[in-house]
């Protein structure tokens, strides 16, 4: 007998052909995607006295937007993103310092060692609980800030890498020297952001993506249909340090400086609250949380500089346990509906 | 296909020790081509243990399992399952966030060769489309193809159970009580589905409902301790009277158990 096995094949003629379509319609741009991605270059002509901020929130939802494949999409818990985001930035600032000004190559380099940085790191974290993974991200972020620390003659150690310059950025509209004033950098920043979320938005809809979802839900049912649980993994991971990488990349290119604070642990809990503020696992959860921070803390700090970090806490606190669902829709609010 | 039906499954001498229990002791067992094959014993006999073994799930501790002659016995999970050997899970393991449509479409563009494509959507191969259409159909879903998989109703999940091992086009199928939880009307259902696979599907089934064994089985092999206990031909495993015993036993024991 050499009917196909699924049994499904031999059915009733088709009555409907209601997957493909359905399968599509999920793929399709919805509205408020491409209102969020045209937010970019309109905040780019539109608000140029906010350069240097925007560039900030740019390059932190870039780093939350790395972490969301990471963690949203794979279900890889890190407490030591910041190893991808600072080994791209101390690459970027290096770069500049001995081979070349120029900020593209700077930025290739940055996320060809981030790359292989997440490659090599994946192994390490195959296996294991989430409190082992946990662990593990964490102590790789710390050994290479202690490498950053005590290698100081190759990165400046405690007192950073001084005496980077940056080149002008190419663009096909002509070169562009990177301004005080950040409209350079956040038009630099704004281009990768958008690069960057087309690539995932791509790569989340694709089979690809959904084994990744599949096996955050259920590694063993993953594996169970086929899927080779460790090589996604590791693939995911690697995606998600050279994303990260551009990330580091672009703030010391922007900043023309490279510190020992790009690897701090604050950075790695930093980029992990930005995603749990805007949200986990849709992929624009990091841009929408980097405005949320960014602006949360400016507010904030204005009014009382001190105390920040309370505010900070207080609001985070309330988004756990009241939930972001419900926090965005205040008329939920009221109980008994 | 004549004379004796080849063997596609087999175990030879297969143990799994866990200090001092062991819950597979010694097990060799043959799966014909085409079989339609059961699995009993009493709770704790080491049913599951032996289909976590023959899917990859468990290393055993000695012994071997061949593929058509093959040893597979060092063969990861997903790697039998490309070589055709796809299971089932007792207790629901599906894909929460997903829906039932995707995930189906997830398993089949895995079977295609696939799900490893970034830069295509899923779905977009035309394949995929119609075989989830197909199955979707055939197991009653399609009503609830683009609900969370979380929020189907347990049915429903257990339809997906199935569908989603079915997708993955196997050619020995493992069933851990596929209908585990399913109300007495339904079962008859999912086993019709499974009765009707194509002849060169073989089956191995594990279940408690001794009507469904009988019905559908063609072999029944009877597990105890880990070991097996008797093997042969639905009628004379019936008649056994020290099946029988086995069972009246179990059934005093879980009457004490309430």
């Amino acid at each position: 007998m050499t009917a196909p096995a699924t049994p499904a094949s031999s059915a009733a003629p088709a009555t409907s052909a209601a997957a493909a379509p359905a399968l599509a319609r999920d793929a399709r741009w919805r509205g408020w995607e491409l209102a969020t991605l045209a937010a970019l270059p309109i905040a780019w002509l539109a608000l140029p006295q906010q350069a240097l901020l925007l560039n900030e929130i740019a390059i932190l939802a870039l780093f939350a937007l790395s972490l969301d494949l990471v963690l949203g999409y794979a279900g890889i818990v890190s407490l030591g993103h910041a190893a991808f985001f600072g080994l791209g930035a101390y690459t970027a600032a290096l770069v500049a310092k001995h081979l070349t000004p120029d900020p593209w190559l700077g930025m290739a380099a940055a996320v060809a060692l981030s790359a292989l940085l997440g490659f090599l790191t994946s192994f390490l974290i195959l296996r294991g609980s989430d409190l082992t993974r946990l662990m593990v991200t964490l102590g790789v972020a710390l050994v290479l800030y202690e490498l950053a620390n005590q290698m100081d003659w190759l990165t400046g150690g405690a007192d950073g890498l001084q005496g980077v310059t940056i080149g002008a950025l190419w663009t096909p509209f002509g070169r562009f020297e990177f301004d005080l004033a950040g409209r350079v950098a956040f038009g630099y920043a704004a281009f990768l952001l958008l690069a960057c979320l087309l690539f995932m938005r791509r790569i989340v809809h694709s089979p690809f993506g959904f084994s990744l979802q599949a096996l955050r839900d259920n590694a063993l049912r993953a594996e169970s249909i086929g899927v080779f649980v460790q090589a996604r993994l590791v693939a995911a991971y690697t995606i998600g340090a050279a994303i990260a990488g551009v990330a580091g990349a672009l703030l010391a290119q922007t900043s023309g400086f490279a510190s020992l604070d790009v690897f701090d642990f604050h950075r790695s809990a930093e980029v992990l609250l930005v995603l749990v503020i805007g949200g986990t696992g849709y992929l624009y959860g990091g841009l929408y949380g980097a405005i949320a921070f960014k602006l949360l803390h400016d507010l904030v700090s204005a009014w009382t500089p001190q105390y920040w970090n309370f505010w900070l806490g207080a609001f985070l606190v309330v988004l756990v346990l009241v939930g972001r669902d419900r926090l965005v829709r205040p008329w939920t609010w009221r109980p008994g509906r | 296909m004549s004379g004796a039906a080849s063997v596609v499954l087999e175990t030879r001498g297969l143990v799994k020790r866990y200090g001092g229990v062991v819950p597979t002791n010694d097990v060799s067992l043959r799966v014909e081509l085409g079989a339609r094959h059961a699995l009993i014993g009493p709770n704790g006999a080491g049913k599951t243990t032996l289909v976590n073994l023959l899917s990859g799930t468990l290393a055993p501790t000695r012994g071997a399992i061949l593929l058509d002659g093959h040893d597979i016995t060092g063969l990861a999970p997903h790697a039998r399952v490309r070589r055709g050997i796809v299971r089932t899970f007792q207790i629901g393991q599906l894909f929460g966030s997903l829906t039932p449509l995707q995930s189906l479409a997830l398993s089949v563009s895995r079977q295609l060769g696939i799900s490893g494509a970034w830069w295509r959507r899923l779905g977009a191969d035309e394949r995929v489309g119609p075989a989830c259409d197909a199955l979707l159909r055939r197991f009653r879903l399609d009503d609830v193809q683009d609900q969370k998989v979380s929020e189907l109703a347990y049915g429903k999940r257990r339809l997906l159970e199935i569908a989603t091992a079915i997708a993955c086009k196997p050619r020995v199928l493992l069933l851990d009580e596929p209908v585990a939880g399913v109300p007495e009307g339904e079962r008859q259902e999912i086993f019709d589905i499974v009765a009707a696979l194509p002849d060169d599907v073989s089956v191995l089934l594990i279940e408690h409902d001794m009507d469904l064994v009988f019905n559908f089985a063609k072999r029944v092999t009877v597990l105890v301790d880990g070991a097996v206990f008797a093997d042969g031909a639905p009628a004379a495993i019936a008649a056994d009277p020290r099946v029988a015993a086995v069972y009246l036993g179990e059934a005093h024991g879980a009457a004490a158990h309430g």
